[in-house]
């Protein structure tokens, strides 16, 4: 039969059910027509309306002998029929009916539902909501805890020269996560310095202190941006990453299987991500900071009247290897903020693929967080030492 | 063994004998994995113990139970490939971490596994180049690498089509004969339970416990409870009728 386009087709296809008072105790319905997707049939409610309506009576005769063609529609319906028969104790007879349709009936059936096997949406009060929020949080922080543990356990069997992992995967990931970074880190910081110019610049050209746009650039990249910058970068290429390898890793069962060999995936996969992203952040930070401080030249070369070389006396005198330092050690705690993360949601995964997608979402949250929170109290240390 | 407050089994006592071919069977979502997971080190059983060789497993320091996992082998259900190494890297892993051997002897050593199980030649590609049975033939070269004294199996047959499931019982079958390796396997494959097993524990979902313990063969002509009877003889009941 061609597909149904018009109006007429869709008339046309319908499924027909009639009542019959055969007995003081026994109605009879007749179904015909086509009892198919898309076809014309009146609602089951109805119809159970209109039997609840009659005298109470103990019997129901089912008969299907004009009946065209069916689908699931049909069994639906007498199912609904069958548990209405049930609940006011009424003989249903399906012998009228095709052998197929009280096959399929009969199978559905079979099993009977559970008491307690459906799941019941249950309202849980707000309190035991909060009173959840804070358990799953107090979890969280345990396994946080534990993580670290394994992690320094597997750094001191790596002191001792006794951790187990490829050299090839170490490099690997050194390979991924600095040049592999460089080119949205060059296109970041440089754009990042060009911002920080213009913002600065509009200010300071006010009272004619445009050379001061050095100072502001370069003290506020080589501090601040070009760690901050490429942490944010790192933890969403970087730390997502291992989040989504480590929980795939999971799902196919192969951390099981590192288990068993007797090999600790906290040094064999965990170990080499960590390190590389140690070593890489900090050079990656260094490139970021000579990047801003470009970004900013452009600017204050091109659009306000100060020389390269003015630009670069000026950034000599502002900033010193201090600040340098300051960036550096930041971007070494940002490396290791992220690496936590990432590692540790992916190697808690649970086993779908959608706690993988789960894993990699938290993984990003949970370093930018960690990240702009460890920058606050490393700013606000520097502040208080005068540093 | 539980989850957290869920009972999955309990009071489990059986013993696998050395050169045994152990069935682990029940239907589905009797604890079957769960007690692999158990067996193999993944998870610490609730209360109870496993002994390795007069050896307390989970009571054991860590260097001990990693010195025992160093004899046992894992084939697990999906194979379980390290998806970021060739067949020979993920053969080789365990060779390069625990034994002293050269280069050219692990390479020998990695074709011949793969050869043994009809993989020969397949040492450089990667698990998702290749079909999930031959992955499953690889994770077996692997689970052998360190000629292990008990393989454990995780439902070997499940995804192979009859022949290859009947060419891994085969395998199966000459591991333990010719090397004497006890091999445990977690199945329902009643083919494959009759087929292999010398020995057997058969867990029940609902009462959440080990019915019997034996050779398959020999629960089914003997055993009295009617819902092993039934599994044995898928559903059937009847004894004579299935060999």
């Amino acid at each position: 039969m061609k597909a149904t386009t018009g109006m007429t087709d869709i008339k046309d296809i319908s499924g027909h059910i009639k009542f019959e008072q055969i007995d003081a105790d026994t109605w009879s319905i007749r179904l015909a027509g086509s009892w198919t997707q898309g076809a014309n049939i009146k609602p089951v409610e109805q119809v159970l309306a209109q039997l609840a309506a009659t005298t109470p009576f103990a019997r129901l005769t089912l008969q299907a002998g004009d009946l065209d063609r069916w689908d699931s529609r049909l069994p639906t319906y007498l199912l609904a029929m069958l548990d209405y028969c049930q609940a006011k104790n009424i003989q249903a007879d399906l012998s009228g009916l095709p052998e197929g349709i009280q096959g399929l009936l009969n199978l559905a059936r079979a099993v009977p539902e559970r008491a307690g096997d459906r799941r019941s949406a249950q309202q849980t009060p707000a309190l035991a909501k909060i009173g959840m929020m804070v358990l799953s949080g107090l979890a969280d922080i345990k396994r946080l805890i534990i993580f670290i543990g394994e992690t320094v356990q597997a750094g001191v069997s790596l002191m001792r020269g006794k951790a187990r992992f490829r050299t090839v995967d170490l490099f690997l990931c050194i390979q991924e996560t600095g040049p592999g970074a460089l080119a949205i880190v060059t296109l970041i910081s440089l754009l990042v310095g060009l911002i920080l110019a213009f913002v600065g610049a509009v200010q300071l050209a006010m009272f004619g202190a445009q050379i001061f746009i050095a100072d502001l650039v370069g003290l506020g990249t080589v501090r601040e941006m070009g760690a901050l910058m490429t942490a944010v970068i790192m933890s969403g290429r970087t730390g997502a990453a291992y989040a989504a390898q480590l929980g795939t890793m999971n799902v196919n069962s192969e951390i099981d299987a590192l288990k068993t060999m007797g090999i600790s995936p906290m040094e064999f996969l965990v170990l080499p991500r960590m390190l590389a992203l140690i070593l890489m952040l900090p050079l990656l930070c260094i490139y970021a900071d000579f990047m801003g401080i470009l970004g900013g030249a452009i600017v204050t070369t091109n659009a306000f009247d100060v020389s390269l070389t003015q630009y670069f006396n000026q950034l000599s005198k502002a900033v010193d290897l201090t600040d340098f330092s300051i960036g550096l050690f930041k971007s070494l705690v940002f490396a290791v903020l992220i690496a936590t993360a990432g590692c540790m949601r992916g190697m808690q995964c649970g086993r779908s693929a959608s706690a993988v997608g789960d894993a990699a979402t938290a993984a990003v949250v949970n370093s930018i967080v960690y990240i702009v929170v460890a920058d606050s109290i490393i700013t606000l240390i520097c502040n208080r030492l005068g540093i | 063994m539980a989850y957290g407050d869920f009972v999955i089994q309990r009071d489990l006592n059986f013993t696998i004998n050395r050169g045994d071919v152990f069935v682990i069977m029940g239907g589905s979502g009797c604890g079957k994995s769960t007690l692999l997971k158990h067996l193999i080190g993944l998870q610490r059983p609730a209360r109870g113990d496993i002994i390795y060789d007069r050896q307390n497993f989970w009571r054991a320091s860590d260097a001990e139970r990693i010195r025992i996992l160093r004899r046992i082998g894992v084939l697990y259900q999906s194979g379980a490939l390290f998806s970021s190494l060739t067949l020979a890297e993920n053969i080789a892993l365990p060779l390069g971490e625990f034994t002293d051997f050269s280069r050219t002897e692990i390479a020998d050593i990695v074709s011949y596994k793969l050869a043994l199980v009809g993989l020969a030649g397949f040492e450089d590609y990667y698990p998702s180049e290749i079909s999930g049975g031959m992955q499953k033939r690889a994770g077996l070269a692997r689970a052998m690498a360190l000629d292990p004294e008990i393989l454990f199996f995780d439902e070997p047959s499940a995804g192979l089509d009859p022949v290859s499931a009947r060419l891994l019982d085969d395998l199966i079958i000459n591991l333990s004969d010719a090397l004497g390796t006890t091999i445990v396997v977690v199945t329902h494959e009643l083919a494959s339970i009759f087929a292999i097993g010398t020995n057997a524990v058969f867990l029940d979902p609902e009462t959440k416990t080990m019915l019997a313990t034996g050779s398959p063969k020999h629960l089914l002509a003997e055993s009295k409870d009617s819902k092993i009877i039934q599994f044995l003889t898928r559903g059937e009941g009847n004894v004579e009728t299935t060999r």
